[in-house]
Parts: structure tokens; sequence; C-alpha cells
């Protein structure tokens, strides 16, 4: 009977272990800015690999996202004769739900086993500790750059997500199933507003970006240095980020539709 | 292994395009300005009640989308909605006696502008004004008017009754 509470004490005190470090790790890498002139083409060039690249698979998807958000609305609102409000249906799914859940998920899978992978690497072959050696803080040379990449990329990969997202919408609302070009604009823009909608959807972009680049690199940093854990690592961060993802949009969509 | 110039210039191409959907966003989705002005040209035309006519809503001839509102005041005077309308370049021979009248696409539909094209020789231009405009129906209106009608010759009826009898 002890031994069972005692197991559980301790995966608590483990796991808040591991919050504690996984802070820690923030703070150091978000707190202590070294040098911006040397820090900056690293972070450009994280930039270019955790948004650029992902840009293919964030674009073909929103496209699909909303050509099939706008035809299951489409035949839906048609039994109702309400198919003119097709715009806002989508538009509203998009930029409040689907936009930035949906990139950060997709942001997760690309991006984030990426940096978990690679850090666990890093540390796996001890790159890490002989940065150390060569007195280059890893956490200045590796971990800041790939924290503030996912922190600047998924936000933009959200708004090219939700513009494409409508697109795909027009595509099939108004080119191929007939809505007047005219009423599918003016009913979204009439529904749609600018810090309601399209900005709540931004910050929450901006929450789900720290949350998995911080989730991804800290499971990287944190894994055990060997194969196996670096595949256990990989597969944590990717499930982490999802389920961190999906509670915090309720919890965000609760508090902005709370009015805070 | 690609240059730091190319990959900065793929990021900047990428901030770039992330700001361009965050201006379509703002613009065309939840239209906080109407800056994209089609070329086409301006015509007023004065309602008393335009019901849920909205801006950008379609301007039709014979059911065919011809142009859009662009912009709709109060006149302070007359008390009128001023509905101005942004009509495409290409259709410039609307006759100047028109008439304009708000109609409803459907029972439950949205409202949009029908001109009616007249005989008249001389045609529609920039800032002209459309003479002669038709309210739109608002259905609570209709319904009163329905039961007023409806009492009165149930009453009418209900009278010659009485007197027959």
């Amino acid at each position: 009977m002890m031994s069972y509470v005692q197991s559980l004490g301790r995966s608590g005190m483990q796991i808040l272990r591991d919050y504690g470090r996984a802070g820690l790790l923030l703070y150091r890498a978000i707190v202590h800015v070294p040098n911006v002139r040397k820090g900056f083409p690293l972070v450009v060039q994280q930039i270019y690999a955790e948004g650029v690249l992902s840009l293919l698979i964030i674009i073909v998807s929103s496209l699909f996202i909303g050509m099939v958000v706008a035809l299951q609305g489409y035949h839906t609102l048609a039994k109702f004769g309400a198919s003119q409000e097709l715009g806002p249906l989508v538009a509203l799914s998009v930029a409040r739900e689907l936009g930035p859940v949906v990139t950060a998920l997709l942001f997760a899978g690309r991006a984030g086993s990426a940096l978990t992978a690679e850090i666990g690497l890093m540390k796996a072959t001890e790159q890490l500790s002989s940065m150390e050696m060569m007195a280059v803080d890893p956490i200045y040379r590796v971990i800041s750059p790939r924290l503030w990449g996912g922190f600047i990329s998924l936000p933009m990969l959200t708004l090219i997500f939700n513009a494409m997202a409508i697109y795909g919408a027009y595509l099939v609302g108004v080119k191929w199933l007939g809505i007047d070009a005219g009423s599918f604009w003016s009913n979204m823009q009439s529904s749609v507003d600018f810090h309601g909608d399209i900005l709540n959807g931004i910050y929450k972009s901006i929450v789900f970006g720290i949350v998995v680049t911080w989730i991804s690199v800290y499971q990287g940093y944190d894994a055990v240095p060997t194969s196996a854990g670096i595949a256990n690592a990989t597969t944590r961060s990717v499930v982490y980020s999802s389920l961190a993802v999906l509670g915090l949009d309720f919890v965000l969509t609760a508090m902005m539709i709370g009015g805070w | 292994m690609i240059s730091q110039r190319t990959i900065e210039s793929f990021v900047g191409l990428f901030l770039f395009g992330a700001l361009l959907a965050l201006i379509v966003l703002a613009f065309k989705v939840s239209g906080l300005t109407t800056i994209f002005k089609s070329d086409g040209y301006y015509v007023t035309a004065a309602f008393d009640d335009i019901g849920q006519l909205k801006v950008r809503s379609a301007v039709k001839i014979g059911g065919v989308t011809v142009g859009e509102v662009s912009n709709i005041k109060l006149d302070p005077t007359t008390f009128k909605a001023v509905v101005h309308m942004n009509i495409k370049s290409h259709v410039n021979d609307i006759p100047a006696d028109s008439t304009a009248s708000i109609l409803t696409a459907g029972l439950l539909g949205d409202n949009y502008i029908a001109i009616s094209p007249m005989y008249s020789n001389e045609f529609l231009k920039n800032n002209s004004e459309i003479q002669e405009t038709h309210s739109a129906m608002i259905l609570e209106k209709l319904i009163g008017q329905l039961l007023f009608k409806i009492n009165n010759s149930s009453k009418t009826t209900a009278e010659n009754e009485g007197v027959k009898s």
C-alpha cells in the first residue's frame, strides 16, 4: 500500500522537476538575448527551416480544408435556404478555430518533431557537450534560435493558412457551386470582425507557437541520449504538443468568448 | 548547403506572404475598409426604405449582376437613404430614366438592387442619379397590411350579412 503511495509521490515529483527544467530552459533561452548581430542570422535560418519549409503542407492542406468546409457547409445551408451565408460560415470557422488549431497541429508534426529529433541527436552525439567545451553556450547557439524561429513562424503560417482556406472556399462556393461573389464577400465582411475574430485567432496562434516550440525543444533537450530515447522523445513531443494545443484551444476560446 | 543569402531571401518572401495574407484577411474578409476600388462608374439613387440592403450588395439588370452597392448614407434633409452604386464600366448604356427597386432573392435571401431599363436615349453617367425608385418590401409591413385588410373585409362581410338578415 505504502509503496503505491510512494510511487505516486515519486512520479509527482518527477513531473514537477520536468516542468521546472522546461521552465528554466525557456527562461534562459528567452530572457538572455546575448548578441543580436550574431543571433539574428541563426533565427533567420530557423525561420527558414520551420516556416518556409512548412509552407507546402500548410498551403495544400488549407486549400483542401477551405474547399471541403465550403462544400459541406453549402449542402447543409442549402437545406435551410441560407446558402448565401456560406462566406461567413467558412470565414468564421477558419479564422477562429480551424486556422490556428490545424496549423499548430501540422506544425507540431512537420517542424516540432524535426526540432526534437535534431536536438536529441545533437545531445546523443555529444555535439552539445562539445559546444560547451568550446565555451559556446548551446542554449544560445542551438535552443534560443529554434524557439524564436518557432514563435515567429507559426503565427505567419496561420495567417497564410487563413487566407488560403478562404480562397479555397471561394473557389468551391463561387466558382463551382455558383454563389454570387458579391454576396459571398459582403456577407463575410458584415459578419467577420477584425478584432473579435481575426486578431483573436492570431493571439491563439501566438500562444500555440510558444507552446508547441517549447515542448518540442524541451523534449529534444531532455531526451535520453540513445536511439530509443530519441524515438520516444519525438513521439512524446508530437503527442504532448497536439494535446496541449487542443486543450489550450478550449481554454482560450472560453476566455475569448467570456470576454476574459 | 544553401547560402545564408538564399535563406534570407526565402524568409523575406515568407514574411512578405504572411503580411499579404494579413492584409487580405483585414480588408477582404473582415472588411476593415474598402481600399481596393474597382473600375466603373458611380450612380446614386434615393430610397425611402432600403430594408436589409448592405454595402457590396449586388446591382442587377434582368438578373445579371452589373455592379455593387458602394456606399449607403442618410440624406439629412429628406431622410431618404442615398445609395451609391458602382456599375461596371462595360455596362455603359443604361437609359437615364431607368427605375431602381430593391428586391429580395428568395423569401429570406439577400436584398439587391434591380434596375429596370426604360427607353430614354440618354445614358446614366458617373454621378448621375436614378430618379424613379421603389423601396424594399418589408415583410412585417406587408403582414400588417394583410391583417388589416382581412380584418376590414371580415367586418364588412359581417355588416353585409347583418343587413341581409
